[in-house]
């Protein structure tokens, strides 16, 4: 991973996704695009972003809150848009029609439903192609734009508009989809998990997926007040209990070798504690449905212990 | 230097590949579909064997083959893709975007039937459905036509006035897979035709960074957007017919929106589109040796559509069948039909008409088939009423 600086140098990085945009207060998805930009240095970059909430609020004509090139075509399609630009980039380079001082970044941007479910196949083979393109995911855990629908990313037990809870369901009935590992297992050179309440680990991994020659994948949490149902300041002290909580482990992929970027040891808390204060989970915390509660926590727990034993493994050799 | 090469015997496919090859698009992203498939086949061999600088992308879906498209041609690339039914089927939804983002795109439509149930063979409901979609729609008899409008393409598609993507159509199986006669243009005449893209707003451009695709909310601009593109496509007709007048000079084959065959004397005629322009020509010259005043009208420009001209061109016929090879169900009657009629009430052309439909899911339509129908508006010019619902070629069980 680049070299994490101090927070001093990161802030002479310039602000590429200007104020303005009508993102709600306290929304993770700005945040997270902010420091993602940092990580591409002084390069210039094109985003193809998805439709999605990041989109619709960053965009609203005659206005656009970025100061990069930009292009968003479609819900699902962001990677395969990426993909052309990328394929137009090397072709207009190759044949001297298009000259830049500095190595161009391609960065696809998509929420968790534009990347674990209707995006996925265009994901999937963007990673295979191996363009040299950054494909992030900022995850908010359901379809926010469209008023909280649940997506593969939504935790278990979690309200939606789509899997909301009543007399006899308690929510959500699935347990979410492992997006980073079948990032992972399509053999991509970099794969990472991240959370923006850790900006300089979020921005030293955008780094490297900028830098890194081929497909690297980002999935970050992204707080979403409003679909979280919690408070508008909070969404940084949350990522922080959810990556605690190993819930979102923070690590990286490097050419198939796992690396942990965070392990809480015996200060790991358990999912309950921020449970507790997003009203999506309000109904889990009644006797009838408690037991979500522990379903979610083993869960959760079993996954951490196999990713800590990917992580322990040697590393595969060159 | 010579303008044109030898005459080979080509398919068309083959025709389209090769004219893709002297183009030389700095990208094309397909996906493989029956009966488009040779020439993504054949185009991944011209980039194996380093005959072009060709950046292809093996896209994993014909929803991605356009959105690559979108992507390059956002990106200031030329810009190429083919496909055929349920490909262009599952690309609806972006072939909409890449129109609506002004990107001269040109694609290859190999006409084939949407599912279902599940049919390979020739009808025009694919590229049909796209119709509205504000793509250029030019479509083609045979595989000299294909291979001319595809070289035709990007001076249209990349006109300052026009900046719209292109499709050019030419019947699958029947035209793609068929063995026809190809008198090519030399390398460098291609390059001449076509020059170099003009210079637009990019993604590539660091110093002038751009915004596409932005939200257009209820307070925006959608419908202005939209009176655009309209007004862009009214733009082509004649840019289309200048480039047509341009290729003509180099090769001597002169095109036209509407090509008419016979039409000056004409009491009766038959409008289609394809290749069953070719049936219907033979069967004329069996017809006109008995005396009998037919004629031929075959649309090349379907969109936009050349409404005075057909209405004109149509004006002098007693009696006109229109045939389509697609149908839209529910309406009274398939595609062209509709847009026949309504050319010929705008203009105040009052002619008696009928519409046949033939060819779903690749029916053979035989010369006996268009001299029954020849035959029919004979007796209708000679006073007899024509069938006012739909007429069916060659169909089954009757
Ligand atoms: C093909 C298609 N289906 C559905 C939609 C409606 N839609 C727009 S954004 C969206 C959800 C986006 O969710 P996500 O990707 O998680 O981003 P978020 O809004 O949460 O940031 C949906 C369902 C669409 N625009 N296109
Ligand atoms: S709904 Fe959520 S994800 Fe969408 S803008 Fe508001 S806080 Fe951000
Ligand atoms: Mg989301």
């Amino acid at each position: 991973m680049a070299t994490k600086l101090s927070p001093k140098e990161y802030v002479k990085r310039e602000e590429r996704l200007t104020g303005g945009h009508r993102l709600c207060a306290g929304c993770g998805a700005g945040v997270v695009m902010r420091q993602v930009l940092m990580g591409a240095k002084d390069n210039p970059v094109v985003i193809s972003n998805a439709t999605g909430c990041l989109e619709v609020s960053t965009t609203i004509y005659p206005y656009t809150a970025w100061k990069d090139s930009y292009i968003h075509s479609a819900f699902e399609n962001t990677a395969a848009t990426i993909s052309g630009v990328e394929a137009a980039y090397n072709s207009l380079v190759r044949q001297g029609k298009v000259k830049s001082d500095k190595p161009y970044r391609f960065l696809s941007v998509a929420g968790d439903g534009g990347s674990y479910d209707i995006g996925l196949q265009a994901l999937s083979g963007a990673l295979e192609r191996g363009h040299d393109v950054v494909l992030l995911c900022y995850d908010n855990g359901a379809y926010m734009n469209t008023g909280f629908q649940r997506s593969a990313s939504t935790p278990l037990g979690a309200w939606t508009t789509t899997s909301p809870d009543g007399k006899v369901v308690p929510g959500k009935q699935q347990q979410r989809k492992n997006l980073t590992a079948i990032a992972a297992a399509h053999g991509v050179p970099y794969v990472a998990q991240a959370s923006p309440h850790n900006f300089r680990d979020l921005i030293a991994k955008a780094e490297t997926a900028f830098e890194t020659p081929g497909p690297a994948f980002l999935n970050v949490l992204s707080p979403c007040p409003r679909g979280w149902r919690s408070a508008d300041p909070d969404g940084m002290k949350l990522a922080k209990m959810m990556v605690q909580s190993c819930f979102w482990p923070m690590y990286e992929v490097i050419d198939g070798n796992y690396k942990l970027s965070f392990d809480p040891k015996d200060r790991k808390i358990p999912i309950r504690d921020w449970m507790e204060q997003q009203g999506r989970f309000k109904h889990l915390f009644t006797p009838e449905f408690e037991y979500v509660i522990e379903e979610g926590q083993a869960h959760v727990d079993r996954e951490w212990e196999r990713l800590k034993q990917l992580a322990s493994l040697p590393p595969i050799a060159e | 230097m010579a303008t044109t090469e030898k005459l080979m015997a080509v398919t068309g496919n083959q025709a389209v590949a090769m004219a893709m090859k002297q183009i030389d698009p700095d990208v094309v992203a397909a996906y493989p579909i029956t009966p488009q498939t040779d020439v993504v086949q054949s185009y991944s061999q011209y980039v194996a064997d380093g005959e072009v600088q060709t950046e292809f992308v093996t896209v994993e879906s014909e929803h991605s083959a356009m959105s690559a498209c979108i992507g390059s041609a956002a990106a200031g690339a030329r810009t190429m893709t083919a496909t055929s039914s349920a490909g262009f089927a599952l690309m609806w939804e972006v072939v909409y975007v890449a129109a609506s983002m002004r990107l001269p795109i040109v694609m290859t439509t190999v006409n084939r039937a949407l599912s279902g149930p599940i049919n390979i063979h020739c009808d025009h409901s694919d590229s049909m459905g796209g119709r509205d979609s504000g793509w250029i729609q030019i479509y083609n008899e045979d595989a000299q036509e294909a291979y001319d409008a595809t070289v035709m393409s990007f001076p249209i598609a990349e006109h300052p006035d026009v900046s719209l993507p292109l499709m050019n159509m030419y019947d699958g199986f029947i035209i793609s897979g068929a063995i026809g006669p190809l008198r090519p243009l030399s390398d460098a005449a291609v390059k001449d035709f076509i020059g170099e893209k003009p210079a637009v707003l990019n993604l590539l451009d660091s110093e002038h960074p751009v915004t596409f695709g932005p939200f257009d909310g209820l307070h925006g601009w959608y419908f202005e957007h939209k009176i655009a593109q309209n007004r862009a496509m009214e733009a082509a007709l004649p840019v289309i017919q200048e480039t047509y007048d341009r290729f003509a000079e180099v090769t001597g084959r002169q095109y036209q929106h509407l090509m008419c065959y016979d039409m000056e004397d004409a009491d009766v005629a038959i409008v289609v589109i394809g290749s069953a322009a070719g049936t219907a020509r033979t069967v004329m010259a069996k017809l006109k040796a008995e005396g009998l005043k037919v004629g031929l009208v075959k649309i090349r420009t379907f969109r936009p559509f050349p409404t005075a001209e057909i209405a004109r061109v149509l004006s002098g016929v007693k009696a006109v069948a229109v045939l389509d090879r697609a149908d839209s169900f529910g309406a009274m009657g398939g595609p062209l039909y509709l847009e026949i009629l309504a050319a010929l009430y705008h203009e105040g052309v009052h002619t008696k008409t009928v519409n046949c439909i033939y060819g779903l899911g690749g029916r053979d339509l035989y010369p006996q088939n268009i001299e029954d129908v020849f035959r029919m508006l004979a007796d209708a010019a000679g006073g007899a009423d024509l069938p006012q619902s739909r007429v069916y070629l060659n169909m089954k069980g009757e």
